[in-house]
């Protein structure tokens, strides 16, 4: 493979109007229409339109306790008791009468919101010390490379939980916000060794040749190509601190005011919801959350792709 | 062992305490950032979850006394690092006279059991799969099916665990709903005994495999690709060594080790994962402790047995550095 130069595009006679088309070649044959990376934004719109749009449909009140029956399953299905589901509750409600559907509306963007403040600040740090770290190098690398190679191994859910069960009231950003404590170091690392090796390419001895400032290197030269990997380290962050969110609020520590997924899992599973065959109290927020977590895999799966183009090849 | 020198051993003892350090550190600084001290804040929760806790300011006055929270900030930092560092976690609040290092002294070993078979599991079958991805005698059907297992990847362990709950557990009951042996049996060494652990610990394993696998088949495929683009595999081949020699002698050799560092930058996520999965599943393990800390409101439970994990990952990854030069021959750390 890496001995067959690639010559075809060399001698066919497209070579000949090259110049015209040197901007793009063919509008649809870009790496970023890659089918993967498609279907999983697909997926994490349609979750959550379905959440920001289905207030507007659907009465978000239900999601507190005390507003619905007790225990009613989805349509179409008949609890232990024998009580059938109801249109007025289509998936039904849980043990402390809240609206499964409602909760499921309220719940999805919720979790979306933490992935985003958490990935987003997390990122933000990490692409600053990375190239830092790359570009400055010396003991400015040193501290950041071993900040970030010590954080990184941290299991944070342990040091979150700990946190978290000695504050009085936790909301959503200030979840968002401790679990971005520990969103840094794998963007760093990513960003650090993207940098390192851009530095020493062609195009940047290019430009330093050419005597373009250190800035203009930094910004013009590098960041573009640092693109595929910021997103993909955005995504890859995004889907930890979701993660991280579902497993405290599994446990009991989320939120205590906002209806989440993982809050409604814990509420599920403290009260034997398994036993007591509700699956659709633990079911449908384990359902929002893995289509989630399967849309964040796609979307990776697709970036790798992008950045990686042997990776692209060999999939076909 | 020359490959060892004192440097590179200081050098990695440093980077293991600087971890723990931080840690403890941050799990420190941070409540005290907040609005209200720790005490409060547990005798507010204790009073909105257990209805009025009679004589809060004098409790809260109290402990504050006997925590020492009057203190400046730097003597109370420097006692806190002093107690962790002894293994002194005080005693449980909520199974009163019981040292907290007990409570983890019995569930440590389940948790570590545990975590050890079925990581090694989800390394082992994950970079395996990884390998024959991409090798290219592997039958065409085999490579269209292991990625469809990788759905799972996605999934966060505590889901997979709920999943596996309800159908092998709940629907089919093939496997104990909870627990990690049968409840009254007599812990012994007996093939009873040992045959009732495995069954218990089966769903729990398999949860963690499950979603763990994947990881190490996207990053051993995505190294195997790039060893595969190599002269000297070209050469082994052109030698006419067989197919399967090539693979396992020049391919999964090379295309291992960057694997094997991986692990250790994952190992953190691997335990909170786990935790999480022993909770759902009541094994009798850190995660069932933590949960059941976290439900009465036992702090000093909950701090030492996320502290115990926090210096565990530590410890595997120390462990993990020091003998990575043994595994790579290429890697030698004279030079630090």
């Amino acid at each position: 493979m890496g001995s067959t130069l690639d010559t075809s595009g060399l001698a066919t006679p497209r070579a000949a109007s090259l110049p015209r088309r040197m901007g793009r070649f063919n509008r649809w044959d870009t790496p970023w229409l890659n089918p993967k990376l498609l279907a999983g934004v697909a997926l994490l719109l349609v979750i959550l339109l379905s959440g920001l749009l289905g207030r507007f449909f659907w009465d978000t009140d239900l999601a507190f306790s005390g507003k619905a029956p007790l225990n009613l399953p989805p349509v179409g299905f008949v609890n232990t008791r024998g009580q059938a589901g109801t249109w007025e509750h289509p998936l039904g409600t849980e043990n402390s009468g809240r609206d499964m559907l409602a909760l499921m509306i309220v719940g999805a963007p919720n979790s979306f919101l933490v992935g985003v403040v958490a990935a987003g600040v997390g990122m933000t740090v990490g692409v600053i010390l990375g190239f830092s770290a790359g570009f400055i190098g010396g003991r400015v690398d040193d501290v950041i490379r071993l900040l970030s190679d010590v954080t990184v191994t941290i299991p944070s859910l342990m040091v979150l939980i700990v946190i978290q069960s000695l504050m009085r009231q936790v909301d959503l950003t200030t979840m968002a916000l401790l679990i971005a404590v520990f969103a840094w170091p794998t963007p760093t690392r990513l960003i650090r060794a993207q940098v390192l090796s851009m530095r020493a390419s062609g195009y940047v001895h290019m430009a330093r040749l050419s005597g373009a400032s250190t800035w203009a290197i930094m910004f013009r030269e590098i960041l573009p190509n640092l693109t595929p990997y910021i997103f993909a380290s955005f995504i890859g962050n995004a889907t930890g601190a979701i993660l991280a969110a579902v497993g405290l609020e599994t446990l009991g520590l989320g939120p205590q005011r906002v209806p989440t997924l993982g809050g409604t899992i814990y509420f599920a599973i403290n009260a034997a919801a398994l036993l007591r065959n509700m699956w659709w109290w633990w079911g449908l927020p384990t359902l929002m959350l893995a289509l989630i977590f399967i849309g964040l895999l796609l979307i990776n799966l697709g970036f790798d792709e992008i950045a990686n183009p042997r990776l692209r090849r060999s999939s076909q | 062992m020359g490959r060892y020198s004192i440097g590179f051993i200081a050098q990695r003892l440093g980077i293991f305490l600087l971890t723990i350090w931080i840690a403890a550190s941050v799990i420190w600084l941070i409540p005290r950032l907040a609005p209200g001290d720790p005490i409060s804040a547990m005798i507010m929760r204790m009073s909105s979850s257990g209805g009025r806790v009679e004589n809060a300011d004098k409790i809260i006055a109290g402990w504050k006394e006997r925590f020492g929270l009057n203190d400046p900030l730097p003597v109370q930092y420097v006692r806190y690092m002093g107690n962790l560092l002894r293994f002194d976690f005080g005693y449980s609040l909520a199974h009163f006279p019981t040292p907290v290092a007990d409570i983890i002294g019995l569930a440590l070993p389940w948790t570590l059991g545990l975590l050890l078979v079925a990581v090694t599991l989800a390394f082992f079958i994950g970079n395996f799969l990884g390998a024959i991805m991409v090798w290219g005698k592997t039958p065409g059907l085999i490579r269209a099916v292991i990625p469809m297992f990788m759905i799972f990847t996605s999934i966060p362990s505590i889901l997979a665990a709920i999943f596996l709950i309800y159908v092998f557990a709940f629907l089919l009951e093939w496997f104990p709903l909870a627990g990690s042996y049968p409840l009254g049996m007599k812990v012994e060494l007996s093939w009873r005994f040992i045959s009732a652990v495995i069954w218990h610990a089966t769903l729990p394993a398999l949860s963690v495999v499950l979603v763990n696998f994947g990881y190490w088949t996207l990053g051993m495929r995505g190294m195997m690709i790039t060893v595969e683009g190599e002269d000297y595999i070209q050469l082994a081949r052109a030698k006419g060594l067989k197919p399967f020699y090539v693979l396992y002698r020049y391919l999964v050799r090379n295309a291992i080790l960057p694997q094997i560092t991986a692990f250790a930058i994952t190992l953190g996520s691997l335990v909170s994962g786990q935790v999480l999965v022993e909770y759902i599943f009541g094994y009798q393990g850190m995660g069932n402790i933590i949960f059941a800390a976290i439900t009465s409101q036992d702090f000093p439970v909950i701090q030492g047995a996320s502290f115990m994990l926090i210096v565990i990952t530590a410890l595997a990854v120390l462990i993990m550095d020091l003998t990575y030069p043994l595994i790579d021959p290429r890697i030698s750390y004279e030079r630090n």
